[in-house]
């Protein structure tokens, strides 16, 4: 018998999934109120709503990771019963999270076989679960070398990981939570692709996303969620973009982009020759030269992975510069302390926020002060000032809408949107003059999306050089006002907003010199 | 004469303590490999050594059963480490002090159970010898490797198993990823706290049958504390080892070699106070495990409690 008969030996396909009344309350917040909610078989059901409304809470509960207050679960009209993930596993239910929940240690074949039975008794049958690995794969072009360790994965491949773990476990309803904002937009067409296959084949897929054209472009029904309350329901076809945006936000929003000329004022950083090692087998830096002057925005365009990250954590003193000068404000910063960094007024929003850009187990409040917390303003002496602490925190959870049960909650337990919003309220907020901005609005909904990119507007009119690096080209072309490409950690060219164009810069970022273009 | 040190008698007398000292850090270390693999930071080793030492003791005292002696010394350190698992893991305490608090109270209830029952240094007859046939004729090599106490052979065996369970079975795949991503494992149906109570417990087993290794193999006499700190070094070793069951073996060995140097210097009375002398295996801990780099393959989730939310 192959695993896949074991599988499906074992229950009935799910048909059909309804969340009915679905209630959940956390300390200060009620983060699911009555929520009725249904998906079947071969369709995909959207689930939108801003940053905090309760998708990714609906969502675990439904995979028995919280337990609702109150609120049935049918499946296929029967009222079951999901305790914990073991039960919604035996159920068919998969789910892909937010944040990956792999052991980056482990392979991609011991990933997939943690807890499950092994045909070897007490031993692991880790060549089995290759194999077959590869048959999935292969079903629904999934590429993936199972013996490669987690940590070796681009997150494109680890996502993948993540759908095999699901299908392995011979699941039929998906949950798909927040899939593409991790994502190129290749490899979201990629997953659409699977998506669309799986959609054939039976599954029932449930997808949450920020992007509204993703939603259009994929789902057949959509749900609105607004602060845990469910707004309703309505097949995706009678809607679009502008509408979907005002239903889910209350009122209508709009997209910005810069138009005004730039006052490009002195250099402020200045990349000369920059090259550096990687690590993991990623692309390093090659020769890089970069000048960014006060008051521009410059894009930094590429496919993820070909050296951008590398590129952020050279300028900010996280990885070491094997040759060449970094110089910042006049100063050669190569190799500079990070104290240097801060003083000299550099905001860094790193691509991995919830690693490299907060504490988890630090209060809202704590981490708005992270980076200044041993100035005057915070700090008296070595004893914090606890009130001037707090007013700044409520200050920022307002200004950028953090939603928050208090400043003192703890920085994990805030929805996924709203983290990010705490590293970038502490960048953008303390008058920067230069700013590394990796990816800054993935993962916000499109209110907060818009407010940060405003705020990038509204540093580079008072003289603050900004660096977007975004694989985003839509948020490149809005914002940037000269855009540079780079490819396998080389710079491939820098044009002015007015001379880039989608095609031009495609072909860039796939590595094909002008010259060759012509 | 330090020159004495270098002459062949000398040289394999060392080697050959040294291979019977290591067995209660070989011990003692796996268990605690186990525990930090899975997570759980274990400082209570000391005391669970301390109170196995003295458990065995007693027992084949009376009994003059060793099996019993050493049964006794493990179903003790499980006891103390199904405690320091539901402080840990149930009550999610901070684990590094309850660890000190359970070699404290190792430690305490030791002196007192040794002065209420026994009161006086006694000895006990322990685990002979057993000479390996065949192997044990060898020249040289035999006398070092094959003509030891079952508890010694018990233990160097110990690490293959150790690794193989880690490695190639899925208790250890559900052991390693509990301890570097306990939320990953959540979401996969494995339970974190009955893989964490399962190493904690066998950690504080293993404990016990160090103590047991030193009061009815090595030594064959309880005195208060004995143990003199070989349970925080076996707690080093693991850092040193790289949380890796070889590697383990490597830092025993090492350490234990120092140990029987000293020994020998003492004994051939060289011209080293031997205060010195003693303190050499410890200075080579702070120095080794300074020079370790100690972050590299930790687990990640080590000492951090884990509860699902909501
Ligand atoms: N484990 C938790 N403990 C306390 N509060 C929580 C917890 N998880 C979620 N919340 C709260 O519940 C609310 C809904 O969070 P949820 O993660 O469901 O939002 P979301 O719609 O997924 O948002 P995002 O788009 O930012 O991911 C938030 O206010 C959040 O702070
Ligand atoms: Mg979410």
């Amino acid at each position: 018998m192959t695993d896949l008969e074991l599988n499906s030996g074992k229950k009935d396909r799910i048909e059909s999934v309804t969340m009915q009344g679905i209630t959940k309350r956390f300390p200060g917040v009620l983060a699911n109120d009555r929520v009725d909610f249904d998906v079947k078989a071969s369709e995909v059901h959207a689930l939108l709503g801003e940053n905090g409304a309760g998708k990714s809470t609906l969502m675990k509960i439904l995979y028995g990771l919280y337990h609702q207050d109150s609120g049935e679960i049918y499946i296929n009209d029967e009222l079951v019963k999901i305790n914990s993930p073991t039960d919604a596993i035996n159920l068919g239910i998969g789910m892909i999270h937010q944040h990956f929940m792999l052991v980056p240690t482990l392979t991609v074949t011991e990933n997939v076989a943690l807890g499950l039975p092994s045909s070897r008794g007490p031993l692991t049958d880790l060549d089995r679960v290759s194999k077959r690995i590869l048959e999935l794969a292969d079903l629904y072009g999934l590429r993936i070398d199972p013996n490669a360790y987690i940590w070796q994965l681009s997150v494109g491949q680890q996502q993948r990981v993540e759908i095999i773990k699901a299908l392995y476990r011979g699941a039929d309803l998906l949950i798909l939570d927040e899939p593409t904002a991790v994502l190129t937009p290749q490899e979201v067409d990629e997953l659409f692709g699977i998506m669309r296959q799986m959609v054939k084949d039976g599954f029932g897929l449930i997808f949450i996303s920020h992007k509204l054209h993703e939603v259009i472009e994929i789902s057949h029904r959509v749900t609105v969620l607004r602060n845990g309350r469910k707004i309703g329901t309505r097949p995706t076809s009678e809607v679009d973009k502008s509408e979907l945006a005002k239903w889910m936000v209350g009122h209508a929003i709009d997209f910005i982009t810069t138009t005004d000329q730039i006052q490009c004022g002195e250099v402020r950083l200045k990349l000369e020759n920059v090259s550096c090692e990687s690590d993991r087998g990623a692309k390093g830096l090659k020769d890089i030269n970069l000048e960014m002057c006060s008051g521009e925005i410059l894009g930094l365009a590429g496919v993820s992975g070909n050296g951008q990250r590398d590129l952020a954590e050279v300028i900010v003193g996280l990885r070491k510069v094997s040759s060449g000068r970094i110089i910042l404000e006049d100063e050669d910063i190569t190799g500079a302390d990070v104290d240097v960094l801060i003083n000299k007024m550099l905001s860094y929003i790193p691509e991995e926020r919830m690693r490299d850009g907060m504490i988890k187990d630090f209060t809202v409040a704590e981490n708005l002060i992270l980076r200044e917390h041993d100035q005057p303003k915070f700090s008296d002496n070595g004893f914090l000032k606890l009130k001037a602490i707090e007013g700044h925190a409520k200050e920022l959870v307002n200004r950028f809408q953090i939603k928050t049960p208090s400043h003192k909650t703890m920085a994990k337990s805030l929805s996924g949107g709203n983290i990010q919003k705490i590293v970038l309220a502490r960048e953008l907020s303390r008058k920067p003059r230069t700013i590394i901005a990796a990816q800054p609005t993935r993962g916000l909904d499109i209110g907060a999306a818009e407010y940060v990119r405003e705020q990038l507007i509204i540093q580079r009119n008072n003289g603050t050089a900004v660096l977007l690096i975004s694989e985003d080209l839509d948020e490149i072309f809005a914002l940037s006002d000269r855009i540079a490409v780079i490819y396998e950690g080389k710079i491939m060219g820098i044009l002015s907003r007015e001379d880039a164009t989608k095609e031009k810069i495609g072909l860039l970022m796939a590595g094909v010199m002008p010259a060759e273009q012509a | 004469m330090i020159s004495d040190l270098f002459s062949l008698t000398v040289l394999l007398g060392i080697i050959s303590s040294g291979i019977r000292l290591a067995t209660p850090y070989l011990f003692a270390s796996i268990g605690e490999a186990f525990s930090q693999r899975s997570g759980v930071l274990n400082l209570g080793v000391e005391g669970q050594m301390i109170l196995g030492a003295f458990t065995a003791f007693y027992v084949v005292m009376n009994t003059e059963n060793l099996l019993l002696g050493v049964l006794a010394a493990m179903g003790v350190g499980a006891l103390m480490g199904l405690a320091m698992g539901f402080v840990s893991i149930t009550l999610q305490a901070q684990q590094g002090i309850s660890g000190i608090g359970f070699y404290l109270f190792g430690l305490g209830m030791s002196n007192l159970l040794f002065q209420l029952l026994v009161g006086t240094v006694e000895t006990v007859s322990g685990f002979p010898k057993v000479p390996l046939p065949i192997l044990s004729d060898i020249p040289v090599i035999g006398k070092l490797f094959f003509d030891h106490n079952i508890l010694v052979y018990l233990a160097f065996l110990l690490v293959p198993i150790a690794s193989f369970v880690l490695n190639k079975t899925n208790l250890g795949l559900k052991i390693r990823s509990v301890g570097e991503n306990p939320e990953a494992a959540d979401s996969l149906g494995v339970s974190v706290s009955k893989v964490r109570y399962f190493t904690t417990i066998f950690g504080g087993a293993m404990s016990g049958l160090s103590g047991a290794s030193l009061s009815i193999a090595l030594l064959n006499v309880f005195q208060l504390g004995m143990t003199a700190g070989q349970g925080f070094i076996a707690v080093a070793l693991v850092y040193f080892g790289a949380w890796r069951p070889w590697g383990v073996l490597a830092g025993a060995l090492l350490f234990s070699l120092v140990n029987g140097l000293q020994l020998w210097i003492q004994v051939l009375g060289i011209n080293i106070p031997s205060e010195f002398a003693v303190m050499m295996p410890y200075i080579l801990t702070i120095f080794v495990l300074t020079l370790s780099r100690s972050k590299y393959g930790a687990p990640s989730a080590l000492t951090k409690p884990f509860e699902r939310e909501g």
